[in-house]
């Protein structure tokens, strides 16, 4: 039996998705950007798609921009809004009378964490807000940290590693009162749980869509009306000019079904995942001793769970795992595939340790009960063949 | 609906692989060689590649673009990922960065700066690379851990110890690399090379089609770009905040006199010639450098010649530590001959040898091997 449960990373494309995108390929290739027949086909094919997803996350279609993915839409998000016009590329030109400053979180994806650092590069001041223990941000530390020259707050909305909700509407609601553009990475909340841009309050907000069931290498950025921001990349007149580069178009439309698809199994899907994920977090609690689910209070989505296993290298549970057939995670993958301690665990204080212990298991729609049944034998006896070995694990003495 | 994906199309994996031997991957075709060997015998394999040094550390010494064409190198990575993709059999990255600088790296730069010329590879043998991946590969399910090394391995009929024995192929022999190993480490390694011919190797990976069949050998140290250590100790020391301010320093004669100055002891070894910086009437070598001073002392190659010396951290690998002095062949650097010598076992893991005729340029930092025939008896490092 192979058992995936390594939805964080990436997901399948549907077979739905996979169906709607083939007609744009070869047969409806045409440009969205011409004036002739084929070209009209494929920008109506875009438009729709521009609803689809629109529809999903509560905003107006003209509101949505296509990118690459979630990494392209939150660099352009960034650097969008910290240098508005083309001809303020340099710091130099920043147009701040003092240093502009921007506040994040210590626990952001690596698209918005090394977009901050290279702003810091560039003379603009960050804040890397700290979070609890269950990876959830503080309020007050965040509205502490603003200051008359903040020119962007960017906090994601559902962690990749621990799957921590941040409390997005309440910080939407600051940064308006403040008037500061509010930017969410929204890529590992998208389909897990409802988003409401207008609810949420935020100006700018990034989505994958190779996370729900689209096609990996398509992207989108909501960019309220009004919101001022600069385009990222410089080319022809697509989208506005605001986004130039042919569009991707057989990668938009399976953006806007699976956008679509999403929507519709939303509820039922997220309440049936939540179910087989607590009944593996049981399981693997009252199997495993000195086993611990990392930001268990915090309001999580529902196919994350992040587990600390003391006394194991969880790269070498990722490797024993694979060679029972199960994929899971360590945390953000890599270039290489190889692992680094993850940030985001060291943030919520777990130490060096306790941080290469932890193990990431997400699951999807496609995830069924008889596979996590096999991950409730394999975790167990992979884990316990691992700390026979380990040489940081000693056995409680108090019977358990 | 799983089977809506064909994510099940994918090799099933046995609960447990009997006999499951780990193959380290560098990428390299022997390596490589190693993996499609043991599959050929029957042997279920895991590719393990570890992770050792980021290209991008010290972008000073790097051209513009990506990192290309060296050990650890993403390519490399790539490399084993495509073997094992071809042979189909599991393959996984062990990150290992940390290790490395805490135990390679940064101890060859020190090295450097204190006047000593060490060996990374010797080094990384035996704190890097055998322990966590036997440990990795054990964890995972393994075993026995297998290495393209070319050396051998033999367990002694009588005392059931295992030994260390030099390759059939003198040219390829790695054995002087390997001096550091346990009898645990040994134990549960292969080395499957080691009754090989470097050309035997190729004409296997051919047969096997391996895409790195015809890749060229990687020659100089993984970590060192261009084989710059001088500028490598420059860029490292600058980021690691290692003062090199006062580095700079006198070149004296065997008498003392002052007969010129250099930019820093890191840029000199033992029985080195070239890069004195100065004409001399005959030609000079460099005898000794004394960091303390900051002197680097220059004379006859007459006078780079030593009869005994003092080694330290020794390790009797294949043998029991000798309660008398031994005869061996001793060998003090990767491209020396081996020297008939006596060596005798000290207190604290020491040794002294005393060669039977003086022997050119004995470098402190170098490791000196000894050898019984083929037998690595043992080895330590250069006082």
């Amino acid at each position: 039996m192979r058992v995936y449960l390594d939805h964080n990373a990436t997901t399948p494309v549907d077979p739905a998705v996979r169906d709607a995108m083939l007609p744009f390929l070869s047969g409806d290739f045409g440009n969205a950007s011409s004036i002739h027949t084929p070209g009209q086909q494929a920008r109506a094919a875009v438009e729709t798609a521009r609803e689809q997803v629109a529809a999903l996350i509560g905003a107006k279609p003209q509101e949505i921009v296509f990118t690459s993915g979630g990494t392209e839409s939150d660099n352009h998000a960034i650097f969008g809004c910290l240098f508005p016009s083309a001809s303020s590329i340099s710091s130099a030109s920043l147009d701040h009378e003092s240093t502009p400053r921007v506040i994040t979180t210590a626990i952001e994806h690596e698209a918005v964490l090394n977009s901050c650092q290279e702003l810091e590069r560039r003379g603009v001041a960050v804040t890397y807000l700290p979070v609890h223990r269950d990876g959830v941000v503080d309020l007050e530390q965040l509205r502490a940290a603003i200051r008359p020259e903040t020119a962007l707050i960017t906090v994601m909305h559902a962690n990749n590693e621990l799957g921590a909700i941040q409390p997005i509407a309440e910080i939407g609601k600051i940064a308006r009162e403040k008037g500061i553009p509010f930017h969410t990475d929204a890529v590992q909340a998208a389909a897990k749980i409802p988003i409401d841009v207008n609810v949420l309050a935020v100006d700018l907000l990034a989505l994958s869509a190779h996370k729900f069931y689209g096609p990996k290498g398509v992207g989108a950025l909501f960019v309220r009306a009004g919101t001022k921001i600069g385009p990222f990349l410089f080319g022809g007149h697509h989208q506005r000019g605001f986004r130039p580069g042919t569009e991707n178009v057989p990668g938009i439309v399976g953006m806007g079904k699976a956008a679509e698809l999403a929507r519709l199994a939303l509820d039922a899907d997220s309440q049936r995942i939540a179910v087989l994920r607590d009944r593996l977090e049981r399981g693997l609690l009252s199997q495993i001793p000195d086993s611990r689910v990392n930001a268990a209070r915090a309001p999580r989505t529902p196919n994350t769970t992040n587990i600390s296993f003391a006394g194991i290298e969880g790269e070498a549970l990722v490797i024993a795992l694979d060679l029972r057939g199960i994929a899971v995670s360590t945390g953000a993958a890599c270039s290489s595939g190889a692992v680094e301690p993850s940030h985001v665990l060291t943030a919520i204080g777990l130490s060096a340790a306790e941080a290469r212990s932890c193990i990431r298991f997400s699951l999807g729609r496609h995830t069924t009960e008889a596979e996590i049944d096999f991950a409730l034998r394999a975790v167990p006896e992979a884990v316990s063949q691992l700390r026979e070995i380990s040489p940081a694990y000693r056995k409680p003495a108090s019977a358990r | 609906m799983p089977s809506a994906t064909q994510f099940d199309a994918l090799p099933e994996r046995a609960e447990t692989q009997r006999g499951l031997i780990a193959v380290a991957m560098s990428g390299g075709v022997d390596s490589s060689t190693v993996a499609a060997l043991l599959l050929e015998q029957g042997h279920p394999v895991v590719g393990l590649t570890m992770q050792l040094w980021n290209q991008r550390r010290l972008p000073e010494l790097q051209g513009p673009g990506p990192a290309q064409h060296r050990c650890c190198s993403l390519d490399d990575v790539y490399d084993a990922r495509r073997v094992a993709q071809h042979l189909r059999f599991p393959h996984y990255v062990v990150n290992l960065e940390s290790q490395f600088e805490e135990r390679v790296v940064r101890p060859f730069v020190e090295q450097y700066l204190s006047g000593r010329t060490p060996i990374a590879c010797t080094n990384c043998n035996n704190d890097v690379k055998f322990e966590p991946l036997l440990r990795m590969a054990r964890q995972i399910g393994a075993e026995r851990l297998a290495t393209g090394h070319y050396a051998r391995i033999r367990r002694h009929p009588r005392t059931g110890r295992c030994e260390l024995l030099r390759a059939r192929d003198g040219t390829k022999d790695q054995s002087y690399f390997l001096w550091g190993l346990t009898q645990e480490q040994l134990s549960r390694s292969d080395f499957p090379l080691g009754e090989l011919t470097k050309e035997q190797v190729r004409e296997i990976a051919r047969r096997a089609e391996l895409p790195v069949a015809e890749k060229p050998e990687s020659m100089e140290l993984c970590f060192v770009p261009n084989g710059n250590y001088v500028q490598f100790i420059q860029a490292y020391s600058r980021e690691a905040g290692i003062s090199l301010a006062e580095q700079e320093g006198e070149i004296v004669n065997e008498d003392g006199a002052v007969i010129g100055r250099h930019s820093g002891v890191h840029h000199f070894t033992i029985g080195q010639r070239k890069g004195l910086g100065f004409a001399a009437g005959k030609p000079l070598y460099v005898l000794a450098i004394d960091a303390a001073k900051n002197q680097v002392v220059v004379g006859d190659d007459s006078a780079l010649r030593t009869t005994s010396f003092a080694v330290e951290d020794v390790n009797w690998v294949s043998v029991e530590a000798p309660h008398t002095p031994v005869r061996a062949s001793v060998k003090i650097r990767h491209k020396h001959e081996p020297a008939p010598a006596t060596v005798e076992a000290l207190e604290g893991r020491r040794a002294h040898v005393t060669f039977d005729s003086p022997q050119r340029a004995v470098t402190p930092g170098q490791a000196a091997v000894f050898y019984d025939a083929d037998v690595v008896l043992g080895g330590g490092w250069i006082r």
